[in-house]
């Protein structure tokens, strides 16, 4: 099952509409809750991400047997440093997403530490693309 | 506990409804909704000074059956909405963040194995 999202840049409110989607569908079709909780949580801090830094987004869910793939594709500045960016605690987001209860450099981090496998593509200037896999046991 | 004890205990008013009949044993406490995704884990109540929708998106990524407001803090209409929709309970309290979960503490809640 393939599932398509568009993630609007403006609108912090929504953020996380997409994510809720998703682990709803995950819960109709019986997956097991550890591995649904994985993806909306990781699913969720991407969404965030795309909303704080990059104006929005798309977001591309691949729901197989085995494993879910979520594709979080976005045309905002990309990501300078992804080392950095990788490290807890190390965040760019200004003082009013902090205010928000976000942006204390737990993002990234967060998503590496709910899914089995986490791929970035950044170029400055054009966008970011993360791919993350959470497998689902047999 | 029930969230019907959780109520009573901290002398809260509800905000809207859901199961207080539900059994809850591990809460977390924090106004930062990063540190919530990071560290918690099973838990099923929250105490949070953060007023906006991210609060209640946060406690259904995290499978919590309450959110409860500390320091006299108001949740917003969509707030309310929104915890309907995910069948959340909201409740409201006067009292500040540490002695509402020194409270829950005391009467055996317990924080689990994150935050």
């Amino acid at each position: 099952m393939k599932l398509h999202y568009e993630v609007a840049g403006d609108d912090f409110t929504r953020a996380g509409e997409a994510s809720g989607a998703v682990k709803a569908t995950l819960k109709r079709l019986g997956f097991p809750a550890d591995v649904i909780r994985r993806v909306a949580i990781a699913m969720y801090e991407g969404e965030i991400n795309m909303v704080i830094h990059a104006d929005g987004g798309v977001a591309d869910v691949e729901i197989e047997p085995d494993r879910i793939l979520v594709t979080l594709t976005d045309r905002g500045p990309g990501i300078p440093d992804v080392e950095k960016a990788m490290q807890e605690g190390f965040s760019t987001a200004p003082e009013n997403v902090r205010n928000l209860g976000f942006g204390a450099g737990m993002g990234l981090p967060n998503i590496k530490r709910y899914t089995d496998d986490l791929k970035i593509d950044t170029e400055i200037g054009k966008g970011t693309c993360i791919r993350m896999t959470i497998n689902v046991p047999s | 506990m029930t969230i019907a004890d959780v109520q009573k205990i901290l002398k809260a008013e509800l905000v809207c409804g859901g199961d207080l009949s539900a059994e809850v044993h591990n809460a977390c406490g924090s106004d930062m909704m990063s540190d919530v995704l990071a560290f918690v884990k099973d838990q099923s109540v929250l105490l949070s000074g953060l007023v906006n929708t991210q609060v209640i998106r946060t406690a259904e990524m995290m499978d919590m059956l309450c959110v409860i407001f500390v320091r006299g803090k108001e949740p917003t209409a969509e707030m309310i909405e929104l915890a309907k929709e995910f069948d959340i309970v909201l409740m409201k309290t006067p009292l500040r963040m540490f002695n509402a979960c020194g409270l829950l503490y005391e009467n055996g809640l317990r924080g689990g194995d994150g935050i």
